[in-house]
């Protein structure tokens, strides 16, 4: 490296960072305006001016051809344009879900937005890693602030618990991820995912690699939330914010997946790895299908079909080709519509005291038609999360089982049509709670009426899983990253 | 290699031996007579008034945020101090310097906010 020319290409490469750059600037006046003036009314409408700026200059740069900023450190455009679209997507309804939210329980603090806004960066900075240290730092960045988060509302002992576990088990699969980096680095000698393809060859029996790459896996399996370490996973949704869990289940696991996409497809030969993921996703589906039947609190039942659903997606990853690198990015796109909107509607149903961590699904019976827009549009969750047509959950099954099929896992397949069908019988049930059964006893229901912005996200959610389902052309898009061979990818921007 | 040190571990040897006979010996010979006066916190001072152990909260997180905003700034500015001249010598002295100024500014507004927040205030 010239040190002369240092100076000159960090600053040409903020260029393609603008975003994200954006992103922490904002996060960091957030900071101070809540150090002077405490829940200035104005953090929650400068965060989603932002996200919605960042947003759009995402969305733009999402047709250019991919590349590397910062000393090939991070990828920008293609790719990870669309990864940090999909990730600000969830920011940006998240925030408008969360602002009555907070302020309903008396939490609308600044830095619950702050936090917010760096766990993004974190995010973005995960998905379009393209180095085993960026992936590291952004999946710290992300986690420390996902912590806090779970625990905003301190006064509440599920949510300091579920917070704990959250923390103790992430620091020791923490632990994990950063002894497969190790290793992984002293076996091939490099950080940078690309070089890492020809630094080690597919039947070489080189034990160090090897083992370093399990561990990655775990690391990562423990993020998204797979079986057999899921174990986190309710205990954390349940406690957390109603709003904070869905942009958790769902921004979090976007960037923890595109994050293993970049390993898998430039760090590794996909015929080496492919039956190690098919078992998880095959184990994964199971678990958190079965388990789901069982539970009776609906955030509960939602953490548990969200690990079934980090299932569907390894299936597509499990194919190890491009086709399966998209469907599952696409998967991640329609997850993310539903799970917002579904985590959005329980959070403005719930009348526990708890946000909805005691609430049995039982004493929501009959409200379908006390908020009718609400229920309507779970309607619409329910049915895309169990993968019905004509939503954008029964396109996005086919984007990720299609792949595998043609790879040769027609098993895994197969299960994964049985557990969907399986997970056909939770969804429909809240549908029946909610529209054909009475009461059973006298609830302090709560009223008040949903907040104009809130029932806005929410109907948005179901029209673009309705749009998603009826018009899935955005899979050319994802299709297109993983079109051009590897070695052109790695050049830097003009 | 181990030669060079033995009269460290002799030192060493004297010392907590010294020590230990020392305070020993006066538990053994020293006649022990004690009375109220005596054993007050404050021989010749005031009464103590309640318990010595009063709970208070020492803000534990605002401390640790202080402790973290010097801690990550020493981390990262030692290499950088080091690696300084370097830059110099390639003519680029003053913008990095920028750059670590960003740098320390960011980590201010973690103090800022911390300060705000009280963390400099025990009660």
């Amino acid at each position: 490296m010239e040190l002369s020319q240092a100076y000159t290409s960090l600053l040409s490469d903020m260029g393609h960072t603008i975003p994200l750059i954006l992103i922490v600037l904002t996060g960091l006046v957030i900071v101070l305006l809540d150090a002077f003036k405490p829940r200035h009314v104005s953090i929650p409408y400068l965060t989603a001016l932002v996200l919605a700026v960042a947003l759009g200059l995402e969305i733009q740069t999402i047709g250019s051809q991919g590349g590397t900023a910062y000393y090939e450190l991070i990828r920008v455009g293609g790719m990870a344009a669309y990864v940090n679209a999909v990730i600000l997507t969830s920011g940006l309804l998240s925030v408008i879900l969360m602002k009555p939210y907070l302020e309903r329980i008396d939490h609308n603090i600044g830095e619950a937005y702050a936090l917010l806004l760096f766990s993004i960066t974190g995010m973005m900075v995960l998905g379009s890693a393209n180095s085993l240290v960026t992936i590291f730092v952004g999946l710290e960045t992300m986690s420390i602030c996902l912590y806090i988060m779970t625990a905003l509302i301190r006064s509440h002992k599920g949510a300091i618990e579920s917070a704990l576990k959250y923390f103790l088990l992430g620091a020791f699969s923490t632990g994990f991820f950063l002894y497969g980096i190790a290793l992984l680095y002293g076996a091939t000698g490099t950080m940078m995912l690309p070089e890492m393809r020809g630094a080690v060859a597919v039947s070489d029996s080189d034990t160090m690699f090897w083992a370093g790459l399990a561990l990655l896996l775990v690391g990562f399996m423990f993020k998204v939330g797979a079986a057999p370490f899921h174990m986190w996973t309710p205990d954390v949704y349940q406690g957390a914010a109603t709003p904070i869990t869905g942009f958790m289940s769902t921004a979090s696991k976007t960037a923890a997946f595109a994050s293993l996409i970049l390993v898998l497809y430039y760090a590794v030969p996909a015929e080496t790895w492919n039956g190690v993921i098919a078992i998880l996703a095959l184990i994964t589906m199971i678990v958190g299908n079965v388990i789901a039947i069982s539970q009776t609190n609906l955030k509960r039942m939602l953490a548990y079909s969200s690990i079934a659903h980090a299932g569907y997606v390894l299936v597509g990853l499990s194919a190890g080709t491009g086709a399966g690198y998209s469907g599952a990015l696409y998967y991640m796109l329609v997850y993310t519509f539903m799970n917002i909107g579904a985590f959005g509607v329980i959070a403005f149903m719930e009348f526990d005291g708890k946000e909805g961590s005691e609430q049995r699904l039982d004493s929501l019976a009959g409200i379908g038609y006390k908020k009718p827009v609400l229920s309507v549009c779970m309607i619409f969750f329910m049915f895309s999360l169990a993968g019905f047509p004509p939503f954008g959950g029964f396109f996005g099954k086919i984007a990720v089982f299609a792949p595998a099929i043609d790879a040769g896992f027609i098993w895994l397949a197969i299960v994964g049509v049985l557990t969907s069908a399986v997970s056909a019988y939770y969804y429909l049930r809240v549908l029946v709670v909610f529209f054909m059964k009475q009461p059973d006893g006298v609830y302090d229901f709560d009223a008040s009426p949903v907040p104009f912005s809130a029932t806005a996200v929410i109907v948005l959610c179901a029209g673009v899983i309705l749009v998603l389902g009826v018009a899935p052309s955005i899979m050319e898009v994802t299709m297109s990253f993983f079109s051009s061979s590897i070695t052109t990818t790695a050049a830097v921007l003009p | 290699m181990f030669e060079d040190y033995i009269p460290f571990f002799i030192q060493l040897a004297i010392a907590s031996g010294l020590s230990l006979t020392l305070l020993k010996g006066g538990e053994l010979l020293g006649p022990s007579r004690p009375n109220r006066i005596k054993i007050m916190p404050y021989e010749s001072g005031m009464d103590p008034v309640g318990s010595a152990r009063q709970r208070y909260s020492i803000k534990f997180y605002l401390v640790a945020m202080i402790f973290i905003v010097f801690d990550v700034e020493i981390v990262f500015l030692y290499p950088w101090a080091i690696s300084f001249q370097d830059f110099l010598a390639a003519g680029v002295g003053l913008e990095v310097l920028g750059i670590v100024i960003v740098f320390i500014v960011i980590l201010a507004i973690g103090l800022i906010y911390d300060i705000k927040k009280g963390g400099l205030e025990f009660d």
